[in-house]
């Protein structure tokens, strides 16, 4: 095993084998998403130069930088990084789990079922003056909740001697339309000033997240990714298939269902704070393979970085690109993602 | 092989009849319910003896134009998912699922947040501009490679320019809250509130697609034998594909234009259709543009009494009643049809 590097931590828990390529490309990643970092930072309406954003960290720059800096930029990109990780990560699993490329929250109804449970928690638990009568923090809950209960049942919906992977997509096309009716129907019935707060955060946009949103969702996301990549080796098990999977020793139904779990909370969390940012649980883990191939142990980092520059860079042109407007995260990844998936569709053999 | 026997087949005839009287009583059943509860009476006195009293009104200005726009969109998408299906030869295949009806309406959004555009003749044009350009982008991706798409894969293409063109209609309506106030009911589907003018604008065209597609049934029936048959014996396959792209574009972006998308009419429809009346176009078409007009007739009554006094969309309506049945077929899998 030349060329590779093995990572133990205690007996069982954490056991990696990264190759030296994947170590080389996860820093240039890194290296990358933190440029990129800086440049969000520092672009918009107020520029301001890279070296200045880095003195603003140690506090340094005028109070008017300060200002934007803190207040308005950093919360949303920190939020851009996390959910476009998450979203990857959620994808990645989700794609060894079910071994088709096709899969991701988006195409399995996951992404949808999140957002309708958030739209309809918004709905039910607001006073005439809408704002919330519960706290802000249960947000996330219900949005897992949502993407979870989709989950499974589209999973078993699709089950007919086994799951067919586009049968899968299918019902999650299926799925998916008729989490967008029960989204619709709550925008329809919500005034008109929510319903506009809902369709922002339907396309997915990180525009009005602050500083609160962080302090929730740092932890969160920080624990589910852990869990996740301390997981990788069970989805390469899994990922072998069924039998394999049973024959090397692997309780499959109990890591099934564990993972699928992990990944349904990464999409709930990542959609209860930046909305459905579609695409991106598709593409990341797609482009990480083509990088690092597929052993999840290198996969899943390198496709959280992706994620994280994916997303970001979507809010960074939503944001500058069209001003006055400011455009959705969402609309940039979708612009980007369908047509990836179209290619991805031409490129897989006809059975 | 089904009989093909001529207009005097008794069974499938009465079938026609029987669905147009139920599409003539509903129509009458979605003029006089509703918020504003009347009778048949008051309905017939509202043409012949109109008064100027509020239900009058009502009945003329509000519950009639729904209903003649519901019957119309729901025959034009009923129509052109069958045709769909049969050159797809994909039962999953209809407007809303490749993606059509997301076109027309990002088109449409598009007119009214950019160029302002508020006429309706103008409106109608752009919707069918919308729905052309999704229609060519679907044909082209399943059309590309050396055997195209499988028609699960096309669906699968469909569904991801369906969330490519919703993502772009969102983005456009999140930079302007007073057009998103204007379009949000629109964009989910619905024939509320909408004027007889709407319907006047878009129902030459749609008339001219319904026509067509009763024109070109008999060919349609050798070309659901496949593409090679039917190009033996002697069949122009291109030029009828292309006649069903226009039948499609017209049916499909007239719909819109008066509707907003509204899904799943043109894959439900069809489906039973060809159960009850068999595979024959000649009556299949008829017959679905019918129970096309009953099903959007009864999903809207049906969506006026849900919240009352609120109305859900009957976009939504559709999507509840329209998702079983679609997983159903999911479920039965590709080669059935």
């Amino acid at each position: 095993m030349k060329g590779y590097r093995s990572f133990r931590v205690g007996k069982d828990r954490l056991s990696l084998l990264l190759d030296n390529n994947a170590l080389v490309k996860l820093a240039v990643l890194f290296i990358i998403t933190l440029i990129l970092f800086i440049a969000s930072v520092g672009l918009g309406d107020v520029k301001i130069n890279p070296l200045t954003v880095v003195k603003l960290f140690f506090g340094g720059g005028t109070e008017l930088q300060q200002l934007v800096v803190h207040q308005f930029r950093l919360p949303r990109i920190i939020v851009s990084m996390l959910v476009g990780m998450g979203l990857a990560v959620a994808g990645g699993i989700l794609q060894g789990l079910i071994r088709n490329d096709l899969a991701a929250p988006d195409t399995i109804g996951v992404t949808a079922g999140a957002g309708m449970s958030v739209v309809a928690f918004l709905w039910l638990f607001s006073d005439e003056n809408y704002s919330l009568i519960v706290s802000i923090n249960w947000l996330p809950v219900a949005a897992f909740v949502g993407a979870t209960l989709v989950a499974i049942a589209v999973y078993f919906l699709s089950w007919k001697d086994g799951v067919k992977p586009v049968r899968l997509v299918l019902i999650g096309i299926g799925i998916t339309a008729l989490m967008q009716a029960g989204t619709t129907t709550f925008m329809v019935l919500s005034p008109i000033y929510m319903a506009s707060q809902t369709n922002i955060w339907i396309t997915g946009s990180v525009n009005s997240v602050g500083w609160e949103d962080v302090h929730v969702l740092l932890p969160v996301m920080f624990v589910l990714l852990l869990m996740a990549f301390f997981s990788a080796r069970n989805i390469n098990v899994q990922s072998l298939g069924e039998d394999i999977a049973k024959g090397v020793g692997s309780p499959v139904e109990r890591h099934r269902f564990i993972l699928l779990i992990i990944s349904t909370g990464l999409v709930g969390t990542a959609v209860a704070f930046a909305g459905s940012i579609g695409f991106v649980g598709l593409m990341a883990p797609h482009m990480a393979r083509r990088l690092v191939g597929s052993s999840f142990g290198s996969l899943l980092p390198v496709s959280a970085f992706i994620g994280a520059i994916l997303v970001m860079l979507a809010d960074l042109m939503g944001r500058t690109l069209f001003l006055p407007s400011i455009v959705p995260a969402g609309v940039f990844t979708a612009a980007l993602g369908a047509p990836y998936f179209i290619y991805l569709l031409m490129k897989t053999k006809n059975n | 092989m089904t009989k093909m026997n001529g207009i005097f087949d008794f069974a499938r005839m009465s079938k026609i009849i029987l669905a147009a009287i139920f599409l003539v009583l509903l129509m009458g059943i979605s003029i006089v319910s509703g918020y504003t509860d009347t009778t048949m009476q008051l309905a017939y006195k509202a043409f012949t003896a109109f008064d100027g009293s509020n239900e009058h009104l009502i009945i003329q200005t509000v519950r009639l134009p729904r209903a003649l726009i519901a019957a119309s969109v729901g025959a034009s998408l009923a129509v052109s998912g069958v045709y769909m299906q049969t050159v797809t030869k994909n039962p999953l295949a209809s407007p809303g699922i490749l993606g059509i009806n997301a076109g027309a309406g990002f088109a449409v959004v598009f007119a009214i947040t950019i160029f302002q555009v508020s006429s309706l003749g103008v409106f109608t044009w752009i919707s069918f501009l919308g729905a052309a350009i999704a229609a060519l982008t679907v044909y082209f991706v399943g059309g590309v490679g050396k055997r195209g798409l499988t028609p699960m894969k096309l669906t699968l293409a469909g569904a991801a320019m369906t969330a490519l063109f919703s993502s772009f209609t969102q983005g456009m309506l999140t930079t302007n809250e007073a057009a998103l106030d204007e379009v949000l009911f629109w964009l989910s589907g619905s024939i509320q509130g909408r004027k007889l003018e709407i319907l006047a604008s878009v129902f030459p065209y749609l008339v001219v697609g319904w026509l067509l597609a009763l024109v070109i049934a008999p060919m349609m029936n050798v070309m659901a034998m496949g593409d090679d048959i039917a190009r033996g014996l002697g069949l122009k396959v291109g030029m009828l594909k292309i006649m069903v792209g226009v039948i499609v574009i017209l049916l499909a972006g007239g719909s819109v234009a008066a509707a907003g998308p509204i899904g799943f009419i043109g894959i439900v429809i069809p489906h039973i259709a060809r159960r009850l009346i068999g595979i024959d176009h000649r009556w299949l078409v008829p017959f679905a543009a019918l129970l096309g007009g009953i099903l959007l007739l009864a999903a809207d009554i049906g969506a006026r009494y849900i919240v009352m006094p609120q109305e859900v969309p009957v976009g939504v309506m559709m999507a509840f009643i329209g998702t079983p049945y679609f997983i159903y077929i999911a479920r039965k899998g590709a080669n059935k049809g």
